[in-house]
């Protein structure tokens, strides 16, 4: 246990939406925190407020979404900060790639001048070739070849995954603390998405940055977060370390994501697939969130929300959280 | 097989020319999207298709619809090539033969409601207005969806329960061959096994062929016969499944196999992964000699003057590379 | 702690205050095309008064050099002005969607010859195309609206093509030719119904630039002939009797308010259409 306060906290996070709230709460409640040099895998279905939680924790959330709770990047609290401080974080100490690299690269700059844009932006006396160096420095960091010949290149003459890379250049050009990155590999094929995560575990070995991944997708988590926090319905469900969480999960939740995983060395006849949907916003169920789709849901479960159960540094918030369960794979 | 296969594809191919030149506009090169591509689907089978992006696996099973001509090269469905009918004729045909897409928002007709999209295809069959909703509504059961939902537009349902819907539309006309064009790509982990689960149990109760495109061999495992693997336009293995999961032989499928993640934390760390050199080569200048030597980790000389033949190497297990070698990959198969 | 939603009222974004305004202000108009005789107390064409009487409240808007009532005239003027609008936009429209849609839907040789015609056309100085048709046909509104719509439907003709050519491209439409649908259905039933809202933003702004168009005509003495109380005809009279102000100002506002209400409503549905606003 650390005695300094971690890089990045979170505590407690809501963001409502609607005036007043009216429309529902899409973060109801989340904790959790990463410090240098470690990997919290953030893991979730779509609409379960994963991303939404993350990008209000920066002041990136819509007009009309209301933010509370404690967000706190190296001791100093995020909520509240005023518009002009926020925007001097993002991009120099905290820095925040997406999924859709095509769409985040403005098309009629080269990819060269974009990145040094990312890179004057914080550094306002730094000149254009100076600038350019670095670009170019960045893109042999992300393992881009040649890259004195790509700087000149324009995003759509890049590949998808050399895209990605481009936007993890940009987003460490000035030596962030924080790295968050939102499904960085989802849009992208397999062989693709593995070198993807090789790029970001490699900046993370040099740069000691904290890094912050969004997915759906547990299974690229299992190579490289150190933990992994749950999330289901807008609150975290279950935390813990990654071997932990793999080897022992805790919420039923967690066991069907991590039974829906296609296992090659089976060849099964039926895959394990959690039935239903996520609730929509504004419409949660009453007691526990999941119970409609549990496995092995009981009568308390209809009625009453679970408290969160910890078991070392391993926390689940179930009802009958560590118990193996009947039925779930 | 006594029976004919339901699809032949021989010597397939496509070229897309690339326009340039300064005042008077001609052809400067060619994109070569698909190069040459031979297999057979038997009736009720599945044949899971593999590549990267980019390798032509799209517009392989496009051209095999006749989405876009093919350059050359026969489409023979039920033994009748069909790349020579009039456009009358493959209309007609089309009930036969349907696409299941990649994207379900983009594939669906936004300002129409989900039942109004499935009736969408049974305007060139004979049933009348009746039998029509009756078939639709049959549909919204077979994907496991609510008659609610048929009056619901797309845009108010999941990305999940859309899929469905496409996959509903495209089994209206209960065809004998359905192209899948990497259907769960754009689904959450969750919620692929769910459509994977009702893609298998779809096949056994009608029977139809399934040409599945992936881009991830994880996914196409469960629900494949057999498998093929595609690199710049040409199938480069092709076997049984259980064969090429346990024991795969060209050194691409062993990086593809390579790149699926386990959910093994400590087994996945401990993983020698096979990491490929390079970017894929583009398609307008493939190189010489067999496609894949500038990122093959066992390339030798004769690889770049000698181009490999897809050719069988044990029963049912066909391999194009010079040193085809069984690397096991530690996913051997249990079952 | 209650989940049922606040009785309040969420204002939609899409519904603006200019938006609000520019109905009113159509509204009144359109009200005054239907129902101007009822509105106005003096007949339009008469002499009702002395010659050049400022505003009063006999005269609203006061009298003009032949001594006729200028708001009454005014008023009727937008059963001139707004029904020769609306015929000329959607005239414009349905030729100019037509064979825009065709172009794009088609390409090859039919797209060749439409743009050409569409090039052709769009070439000439809207204004000067439209005098130049406007006098070889000769004098009268109606033949002032065949040289609007001459010169207006290659406007929509662009904006139609552009739409089909990106719709053409979206995979539903590629699953519609999937399940055997025929060239006709492909267009009409997959391609045309999402590309119509550009077109129908940009027509009603363009009522607005057909009334000013058709008042310039007038106030050219192309169009509307005497004693037919059109604006742009107004607008001239009242250039020649410049120290009496009011006799201009009854038109020039009608034409600023009408013109700058389709304005507001162009924007406003554009707004509506948006997907962001919902």
């Amino acid at each position: 246990m650390s005695a300094h306060p971690p890089l990045f906290e979170v505590r407690d996070l809501r963001v409502a939406f609607g005036p007043g709230g009216i429309l529902g709460e899409a973060v109801r409640g989340i904790s959790l925190h990463v410090d240098h040099g470690e990997v919290l895998g953030i893991v979730g279905e779509s609409g379960s407020g994963k991303s939404v939680g993350m990008l209000a924790a920066l002041g990136l959330h819509p007009e009309g979404a209301t933010v509370s709770g404690s967000v706190r990047f190296k001791g100093r609290e995020l909520v509240g900060l005023p518009r002009r401080e926020l925007r001097a974080l993002r991009g120099s100490r905290i820095a925040m790639i997406f999924q859709d690299p095509l769409s985040s690269l403005n098309p009629v700059m080269t990819v060269g001048d974009q990145i040094a844009e990312a890179v004057r932006l914080h550094n306002r006396d730094l000149s254009r070739k100076a600038a350019l160096d670095r670009a170019r420095d960045l893109l042999a960091l992300v393992a881009i070849p040649q890259p004195d010949r790509r700087l000149r290149q324009y995003p759509h003459e890049f590949s998808g995954g050399m895209r990605q890379r481009v936007m993890i250049a940009m987003a460490v050009a000035n030596d962030p603390d924080l790295l968050i990155a939102d499904e960085p590999t989802t849009a992208l094929d397999v062989t693709v998405q593995a070198q993807i995560m090789e790029v970001l575990a490699d900046l993370k070995a040099r740069l000691k940055i904290g890094l912050i991944l969004i997915t759906h997708d547990l299974g690229v988590l299992a190579g490289h977060a150190d933990r992994v926090a749950v999330v289901y319905a807008g609150q975290v469900v279950e935390q813990a370390g990654v071997d932990d969480l793999f080897a022992r999960p805790g919420h039923p939740y967690t066991r069907g994501l991590i039974a829906s995983i296609p296992d090659m060395t089976r060849m099964d006849d039926r895959l394990f697939s959690i039935e239903g949907t996520p609730p929509a916003l504004g419409r949660l169920p009453q007691g526990c969130a999941f119970h409609p789709r549990c496995t092995v849901a009981q009568e308390i479960c209809r009625h009453r929300a679970p408290q969160t159960v910890q078991s070392g540094s391993h926390a689940a918030a179930c009802h009958f959280a560590f118990q193996t369960a009947r039925g779930a794979a | 097989m006594t029976q004919p296969p339901i699809l032949s594809v021989r010597n397939l191919a496509k070229r897309f020319p690339i326009k340039g030149g300064l005042l008077v506009e001609r052809d400067i090169g060619q994109v070569n999207a698909v190069a040459g591509v031979s297999f057979d689907l038997a009736a009720g089978e599945t044949l899971g298709l593999v590549g990267e992006s980019g390798c032509g696996k799209s517009t392989l099973g496009r051209c095999i619809l006749r989405l876009i001509e093919p350059t050359e090269g026969q489409t023979l469905v039920h033994g009748q090539d069909i790349n020579t009918l009039p456009a009358p004729e493959m209309r007609m045909l089309r009930r036969k033969m349907q696409l299941v897409f990649q994207d379900p928002y983009a594939s669906l007709h936004p300002r129409m409601t989900v039942a109004e999209n499935i009736a969408e295809p049974l305007r060139i069959s004979d049933l009348d207005p009746a039998a029509r909703k009756r078939r639709v509504a049959e549909m919204l059961a077979l994907v496991r969806l609510n008659p609610e939902h048929g009056d619901r537009y797309p845009h108010a349902l999941s990305g999940g329960q859309r899929q469905r819907v496409v996959i509903a539309r495209a089994l209206a006309l209960r065809p004998d061959l359905l192209v899948l064009d990497e259907p769960v790509s754009a689904l959450d982990v969750s919620v692929q096994a769910g459509v994977l689960n009702l893609l298998k149990d779809i096949q056994r109760d009608f029977g139809t062929a399934f040409l599945f495109i992936a881009h991830d061999l994880s996914v196409v495992q469960h629900i494949s016969n057999r498998v093929a693997v595609m690199y710049l336009g040409k199938i480069v293995e092709i076997a049984d499944k259980r064969q090429l999961y346990a024991a795969p032989l060209h050194p691409y499928t062993q990086a593809l196999m390579s790149a699926v993640p386990l959910a093994d934390p400590p087994r996945e760390r401990a993983r020698a992964r096979i990491v490929l050199k390079g970017d894929v080569p583009s398609p307008i200048n493939p190189p010489s000699g067999c496609p894949f030597r500038t990122r093959c980790p066992i390339a030798q000389p004769v690889c770049a003057e000698k181009e490999p033949l897809l050719a069988d190497h044990a029963a049912g297990h066909a391999v194009a590379c010079h040193f085809p070698s069984a690397r096991t990959t530690g996913l051997a198969a249990a079952g | 702690m209650t989940t049922a939603p606040a009785l309040r009222m969420i204002r939609p974004r899409w519904l603006t205050l200019p938006l609000i305004l520019g109905l009113l202000l159509v509204l009144f108009w359109l009200l005054a095309t239907v129902a101007a005789p009822v509105m106005t107390a003096h007949d339009p064409l008469d002499m009702v008064g002395r010659r050049l009487q400022p505003p009063s409240w006999d005269h609203l808007l006061g009298t003009d050099a032949l001594g006729r009532d200028v708001f009454s005239r005014t008023l009727h003027g937008a059963r001139h002005s707004i029904p020769i609008a609306v015929a000329v936009v959607i005239l414009a429209v349905a030729i100019g969607a037509t064979l825009g849609a065709l172009a794009g839907f088609l390409g090859g040789f039919a797209d060749t010859v439409i743009m050409r015609l569409v090039d052709v056309t769009l070439s000439f100085p809207p204004m000067l195309l439209a005098m130049a048709v406007a006098a070889s046909l000769g004098p009268g509104l109606w033949n002032a609206a065949i040289a609007m719509v001459i010169v207006w439907w290659p406007v929509y003709a662009r904006l139609m093509r552009a739409q089909v050519l990106e719709v053409r491209e979206r995979e539903h439409v590629e699953a519609a030719i999937a399940s055997g649908a025929t060239q006709t259905r492909v267009l009409t039933r997959h391609i045309l119904p999402l590309c119509w809202t550009p077109v129908l933003i940009s027509a009603t702004m363009d009522l607005g630039q057909v009334i000013l168009l058709a008042a310039s005509l007038s106030f050219i003495g192309l169009g509307a002939t005497p004693p037919t109380p059109e604006w742009g005809s107004m607008i001239s009279d009242g250039a020649a009797q410049f120290y009496s102000w009011w006799v201009a100002l009854g038109p020039g506002l009608a034409i600023l308010t009408i013109v700058l209400g389709f304005n507001f409503i162009g924007d406003g549905l554009h707004d509506y259409f948006d997907p962001r606003s919902r």
